[in-house]
């Protein structure tokens, strides 16, 4: 049996290039699943990795109760300190905490090319931050001078917004600002702009802080410094680790593309189960003589089946195949933005997953499978003296 | 036999090919209805709100709130009839689900948006009741609330004198929309900003934005110029738009939506075109000897071409519609849910009937003039 599958099969598919029309179909149809599918996912996924490596697992993050993201927080001046002296903390070579006391605001920008503003975090930080992200490292210019106005700007940003180029000026709240240098760390800080934060808290007319970043000692851990904070009377602060805060970020964009590329593909699933179904009827029905002579001289239905769903199922993985070929070509390290939970652009990358793509062909494969398997029985129960006598 | 019922007799003698085809045409159209929907909403979504009103922002970003300072000087401004200030309050309900709510003054709230419609007494008691708010009706059903209710809202970002995030309000009105468009937006709720501002812990005189209402809404170009020059090189910058301009802004930063859909949608065309006019060709590949019998019976070329064009255009009429019908049945149910205000109106309608006609002459065109090209003699004799 196994032999007439094979003998049968490898007719068939030899006849596919006469039959390419109706076979271009089930190509098609699942190259545009599979394609739109794959980008869409390979958006979230771009964006949950970004986020995820932003964070550092030995990194608390401190907030005021209840804020949720930086830009609720507000913390006092003597709170941010009193946060620092908690216990657990590691010592910076200049003998003080290794914390970072920061204030994040937001600023206008056009995009390149646009008319409306996008939001973009500005970031006020201490020196210790830059101890905190050792990702981060100045690929062109300098840093910043502490007190003066000056900026340095994530890759991100300077390479998709306006005026944020070494040299150029930004104006916020009635004082130019310069932007002396350009960063990267390949996480959502190269979504920002870093200035001195003592002159963000003078320029933006606050006293206070937004968060506290504190670098946990190897020998403490997340959980005492956490216990020490909240127990503490004087403070309300919801203690994390950056690496939670930034993951925690990802849910609901996740949750909302999920639900989009769900909704899309299953439509679109259908359509192309419909238009596999069509093709191979149609296949079946083109070849109705040749099956019929194969069962007059003793094939069995089986290998007729086996040989019309290997078909379906072949054309399906090329279809897929093309698709993900497609979304990779077109979409992959595409940058993008959207509103990040600070109500300011995190800037990431399309990235087409091999995961993704293995995801995309099983879903090319079901419908191939789904597609084949009704004309593939009617090609077996084809009654084999009609067939002979028809056309 | 007359020609309507020659046509589909056509159609039907391939029952499952016709099926098949049809719903595939259903499934793209449903999603084109679907996609559309979510296009509109991003992009002419804030068409409804009309050019009558302004916005005036912080220059720096919206969220750095303006000051209560600015007031007097902005109904200075020759053109403008009536100011009202809101402040993003930040709402959570429950354990961590965002709510749209601003703190407003409620007399000047409610002769700013002439469009919100709720009886008298409950604005009077809006006015009067200084721990009051009042919510849109698709928020009011999504939670249940009802008029008289206690509604316990926190805050993410501000906390009461006490320190608590928590904040309790009294459901004193339930707003409708003006029409059908205002209704499916009625998802925002407001508190009284008198209250707020004395209550909350950071201080008073915070406005957050102005929304401006116009005597004259053809000189909001000009207005808005004059407002933002007269605080330009001050901490408190401003950026004046038309509340249009505003909303698109807003659902612009969330991503190229527009651009996503497009993509989408050219794949799934893509696919239609190929899908549809494959099985149309091959009909007619297979009736070229019927066609050639017609044509000796005496029907013209022309008539030969019309019914091949005819039976494409019914296969995607008729799958078009449907789908489009049944997005616009699915739209409801989301809309009605008050989650997402998507709406298969008549502007998807629109563009859908458009890509049905285009669709019917792409897909039917080609197979049609072959039809019709047809020589008799070389079609009977099966060359």
């Amino acid at each position: 049996m196994l032999r007439q599958a094979i003998a049968i099969t490898s007719l068939s598919l030899r006849s596919v290039p006469e039959r390419w029309g109706p076979s271009l179909v089930i190509i098609v149809g699942l190259a545009g699943v599979v394609a739109v599918f794959t980008a869409l996912l390979a958006m979230a996924e771009g964006f949950q990795s970004t986020l995820k490596s932003t964070g550092r697992a030995d990194i608390a993050l401190v907030l005021r109760g209840g804020s949720s993201a930086e830009l609720n927080s507000g913390l006092p001046r003597e709170q941010a300190t009193l946060i620092k002296q908690a216990p657990g903390i590691s010592v910076g070579d200049d003998g003080q905490p290794l914390a970072s006391a920061e204030m994040i605001v937001i600023a206008e920008l056009l995009k390149t090319g646009e008319k409306t503003g996008s939001n973009i975090t500005v970031r006020g930080v201490e020196p210790a931050a830059f101890a905190l992200r050792p990702q981060l490292t100045i690929v062109a210019g300098r840093k910043f001078q502490p007190g003066l106005r000056e900026l340095i700007v994530g890759g991100g940003v300077s390479r998709q917004f306006e005026g944020a180029r070494i040299g150029e000026t930004l104006r916020m709240r009635g004082s130019n600002w310069t932007v002396v240098g350009i960063f990267e760390s390949g996480d959502a800080n190269e979504s920002e702009l870093w200035a001195d934060v003592e002159v963000a808290q003078t320029t933006f007319n606050r006293r206070g802080f937004s968060s506290v970043r504190l670098q946990l000692d190897p020998a403490s851990d997340l959980a005492a410094v956490k216990d020490a904070l909240t127990a503490d009377p004087r403070l309300n602060v919801d203690v994390e680790s950056e690496q939670q805060y930034y993951s925690g970020q990802t849910e609901q964009f996740r949750r909302t593309i999920g639900m989009l590329a769900g909704v899309v593909t299953v439509i679109m699933a259908l359509g192309a189960t419909f238009a596999a179904l069509n093709t191979m009827y149609a296949a079946v029905g083109t070849r109705a003589r040749e099956i019929a002579t194969l069962r007059a001289i003793g094939f069995g239905g089986t290998p007729v089946v086996i040989s019309v769903l290997i078909e379906s199922l072949l054309l399906a993985l090329v279809g897929g195949t093309i698709g993900a070929l497609l979304a990779y070509l077109l979409f992959n390290n595409m940058a993008v933005s959207t509103l990040g939970a600070n109500f300011s652009q995190v800037v990431f990358q399309f990235e087409v997953t091999l995961e993704l793509v293995r995801r995309g062909l099983l879903i090319a494969l079901v419908i191939g499978m789904l597609g084949g398997l009704l004309p593939a029985l009617r090609a077996a129960r084809l009654p084999v003296t009609t067939a002979l006598r028809a056309a | 036999m007359t020609r309507t019922g020659f046509i589909l007799a056509n159609l039907w003698r391939r029952k499952t090919r016709t099926v098949l085809t049809l719903l595939s045409v259903v499934t793209a159209f449903l999603l084109f209805g679907l996609l559309q929907a979510v296009n509109v909403l991003f992009s002419a979504g804030a068409d409804f709100v009309g050019a009558t009103r302004l916005v005036t922002q912080a220059r720096v970003s919206f969220t750095t709130s303006l000051p209560m300072r600015l007031l007097p000087e902005i109904e200075a401004v020759p053109g403008v009839q009536e100011v009202m200030w809101q402040q993003w309050f930040g709402a959570v309900w429950q354990e961590n689900t965002q709510l749209i709510f601003f703190a407003a003054d409620p007399a000047r709230l409610r002769r700013v948006y002439p469009e919100y419609v709720m009886p008298d007494q409950q604005w009077k008691a809006f006015e009067e009741t200084r721990t009051g708010m009042i919510v849109g009706r698709n928020l009011a059903n999504q939670y249940g609330w009802r008029i008289g209710d206690k509604v316990p809202i926190a805050s993410n970002i501000f906390p009461q004198k006490d320190g608590s995030k928590a904040w309790i309000f009294d459901l004193v009105g339930i707003y409708d929309g003006k029409d059908e468009e205002w209704q499916r937006n009625t998802n925002v709720g407001w508190i009284n900003h008198a209250y707020f501002d004395e209550a909350n812990q950071f201080g008073s005189g915070f406005a957050g934005t102005f929304t401006l209402k116009l005597s004259d809404p053809d000189q909001a170009q000009q207005i808005a110029q004059a407002i933002d020059a007269r605080f330009e090189n001050s901490p408190d910058e401003t950026k004046t738009q038309t509340e249009k301009d505003f909303n698109l802004g807003f659902f612009k930063q969330i991503g190229d939506i527009g651009l996503i859909v497009r993509w989408i949608l050219f794949a799934v065309f893509f696919t239609l075109l190929l899908v549809v006019g494959n099985t149309i060709a091959q009909s007619v590949r297979e009736r070229i000897p019927e066609l050639a019998i017609l044509k000796t019976l005496g029907f013209s070329d022309r008539s030969v071409l019309g019914l091949v064009l005819a039976e494409a255009a019914a296969i995607c009429v008729i799958g078009g519609l449907l789908g489009l019908a049944i997005a616009t049945v699915i739209g409801i149910t989301i809309g009605s849910s008050g989650n997402f205000p998507l709406a298969v109106d008549e502007r998807v309608w629109i563009t859908g009937l458009i890509s049905i006609l285009v669709l019917s002459l792409a897909v039917g065109l080609l197979p049609a003039l072959r039809a019709r090209r047809l020589s008799i003699v070389d079609a009977l004799a099966g060359r």
